[in-house]
């Protein structure tokens, strides 16, 4: 029955072929100049990371007191051969920026996966088992919403201890009850329509309706949800950081960058505007991808 | 459906459940601030004993005089019960009442969150609404952009920037603290604002005031983003509604239409993102009292970390997620009582 009505508007119609989807989705898309921008930046910093070996001058941790606090090679006693201007133990600025971009592409990655697989699993039960269970993890969820973001992350990092993998864990499960929630709503929505009815009737099971019927319709919301989650993820990583409870020295992350580079704000300049910079422009792009995204893939949300 | 805005009944109903939902919340924070505090690797004693370190009868005499020998959920229990009777515990390091600490800091953040959410409102408001009436113009771009570059931005770094362009090169404002040290300012408020006004000395009121510019433009930028966004957005789809082409219709002026009957309505999802910043200030203004040295709770706080002090962690966490919780129920309540849809549909 499906082969038939497939097929029937290609014989009777072929030029009124509807648009295969992806190209559908690339004509909204790229109609948003912003996401384009975005999606540009994020490929740009995908290649430095991958290729940062190849790209970066000098080893990021490589250290020569002799040429401490170099600045940049436009401002009178910097030199080409540290495009950037070095820190105050004499590492090429440069270079460890575009080491860091890997860990932060790695960490937004890593925390935005561990968040949707184990919020996507949750929201499904919650929103597929009701009752005690759902008002259980909801719960649980909305006291994670009450506190502060920041503060909880710092709070359980300070329990796991500092480090790059803990503060990953801190960051994944604070954005947890976003994904949760988005994942209950979007399952409750789904399992009322017919489609879930007629499947349950013909025999399927639970796990099947949770993960063959009604997930593959709720994803729009999740992805969207990612690409801005990833821009979060980044962002308190780097606060983390920051407060020297994320990365821990000499790793190039750029928030730890910026909290080793505190003191000297006073005198380099360049020490403390690079790492910043790249933060922002990295998760501006993210933010504006997801954005696009949103546009997009959920034209009903659109003003 | 016929309008019963005072039905004493509803309204009622609709207080209680909201107030009766809360309550498994709090008891989740207890146990959240009581059991995550309690995993943090390292023996408090020992760091309170420091590089002396300690005999062992005199830890195990510490160690009872602070509740620590009992099993966890014994002392779960008495914390509840000390909690219910306002007692915090006392800070292992200064063995000042966490609550006194508390009490004494809090202004300096309330102070920076007023002045941070003000500063935000000021600009965001006419922002989003210019932007609104001016739709896709290079205004409306300007505004949305800056917007999201401000919701981008890693407000610590942000911070030392803003110290590096107005303290170090241009010599405009202070670069920490709340105050000159020359000036001794006897805290009546809490607030320096305030409270230099009474001193009539002129120096220290510019004094606070100039201390406080910096941080409160750090804190401010999240909300602001948030805010001109929402505004604008609120205020598109209210210029959209029948009632608005009515008004424009009977000849009203512009600036009536838009300042009257458009904003009245478009301001009731924005006060509801007022009070949901509650949580981001507090956020924020851990990094912006860190980079500022602001003294507040978020650096009293972030200090408490790495002094591994477990009561001013608990009580602090504790009494930072009731605040966020009672003024996000305060906004929800409100907003029922501003907006009977709510009320009748939940």
């Amino acid at each position: 029955m499906t082969a038939e009505t497939m097929e029937a508007p290609l014989v009777a119609a072929p030029t009124a072929t509807p648009p295969h989807p992806l190209r559908e989705f690339w004509g909204y898309f790229s109609a948003n100049r912003g996401a384009v921008a975005g999606l540009f930046v994020i490929v740009s910093v995908v290649l430095v990371a991958l290729l940062a070996d190849v790209l970066a001058p000098h080893s990021p941790y490589l250290t020569d007191t002799s040429i401490a606090l170099k600045p940049p090679f436009w401002q009178e006693g910097g030199s080409i051969t540290y495009p950037l201007g070095t820190d105050a133990i004499g590492r090429d600025i440069l270079s460890r920026l575009i080491y860091g971009s890997r860990l932060s592409l790695l960490i937004g990655v890593i925390v935005i996966s561990i968040s949707i697989v184990s919020g996507t699993i949750f929201g499904l039960v919650a929103g597929f088992a009701r009752g005690t269970t759902e008002i259980f993890i909801m719960r649980l969820m909305d006291i994670i919403l009450t506190m502060p973001s920041l503060l909880l992350a710092i709070v359980i990092v300070a329990v796991l201890g500092p480090g790059l993998i803990n503060s990953m864990l801190a960051v994944a499960l604070v954005i947890l009850p976003h994904y949760v929630r988005l994942a209950r709503a979007a399952v409750i929505t789904e399992t009322s329509k017919d489609y879930v009815t007629a499947a349950r009737v013909s025999g399927a099971g639970t796990l099947r309706l949770m993960f063959k019927e009604v997930l593959p319709n709720c994803t729009a919301p999740l992805i969207v949800q990612a690409s801005l989650g990833i821009s979060t993820a980044i962002l308190d990583a780097a606060a983390l950081g920051f407060l020297g409870l994320g990365a821990q020295p000499p790793s190039p992350e750029w928030g730890t960058m910026l909290a080793d580079a505190r003191e000297f704000v006073l005198r380099a300049w360049w020490v403390v505007t690079f790492p910043g910079l790249a933060i922002l422009i990295t998760v501006l792009a993210f933010n504006l991808l997801g954005d696009g995204l949103r546009d997009a893939l959920d034209p009903k949300l659109k003003r | 459906m016929p309008l019963r805005l005072f039905s004493i009944q509803d309204m009622l109903r609709f207080i209680l459940t909201r107030v009766s939902l809360v309550i498994p919340t709090f008891i989740g924070i207890t146990l959240l601030a009581f059991f995550l505090i309690r995993l943090v690797p390292g023996d408090p004693i020992e760091t309170m004993a420091g590089e002396r370190g300690i005999d062992v009868a005199r830890h195990e005499q510490l160690k009872k005089d602070f509740g620590l020998d009992k099993p966890l959920i014994v002392q779960y229990g008495y914390y509840v019960e000390r909690v219910l009777h306002g007692d915090l515990g006392k800070s292992i390091v200064t063995r000042e009442s966490v609550l006194t600490e508390f009490q004494s800091l809090f202004p300096a953040t309330v102070e920076l969150a007023i002045c941070a959410i003000i500063f935000a409102l000021l600009l965001g408001i006419p922002a989003g609404i210019v932007a609104a009436v001016r739709r896709n113009s290079i205004f409306d771009h300007g505004v949305m952009g800056i917007s999201l570059t401000g919701y981008s931005m890693p407000i610590f770094w942000w911070g030392l920037i803003l110290i590096l362009v107005f303290s170090v090169q241009i010599g405009w404002t202070p670069v920490s603290g709340r105050i000159d040290v020359l000036y001794y300012v006897e805290p009546v408020t809490g607030f320096l604002l305030i409270d230099t006004l009474f001193t009539e000395d002129e120096g220290a009121f510019l004094s606070a005031l100039g201390h406080l510019i910096l941080p409160t433009i750090v804190l401010g930028t999240q909300p602001l983003a948030t805010i001109a966004r929402m505004t604008r957005s609120a205020m598109l789809e209210v210029l959209g509604e029948d009632y608005i082409r009515t008004a424009k219709a009977k000849g009203l002026s512009r600036f009536r239409v838009v300042g009257l009957h458009a904003l009245r309505n478009a301001l009731i999802p924005v006060v509801t993102v007022i009070g949901l910043q509650v949580g981001v200030l507090f956020t924020g203004a851990i990094l912006t009292e860190t980079i500022f040295s602001w003294p507040g709770i978020g650096k009293w706080l972030i200090e408490a970390i790495f002094r591994r002090d477990y009561p001013v962690l608990q009580g602090g966490l504790l009494l930072v997620g009731a605040i966020v919780m009672s003024v996000n129920l305060i906004v929800d309540l409100t907003y029922g009582l501003i907006n009977p849809r709510i009320r009748h549909n939940r």
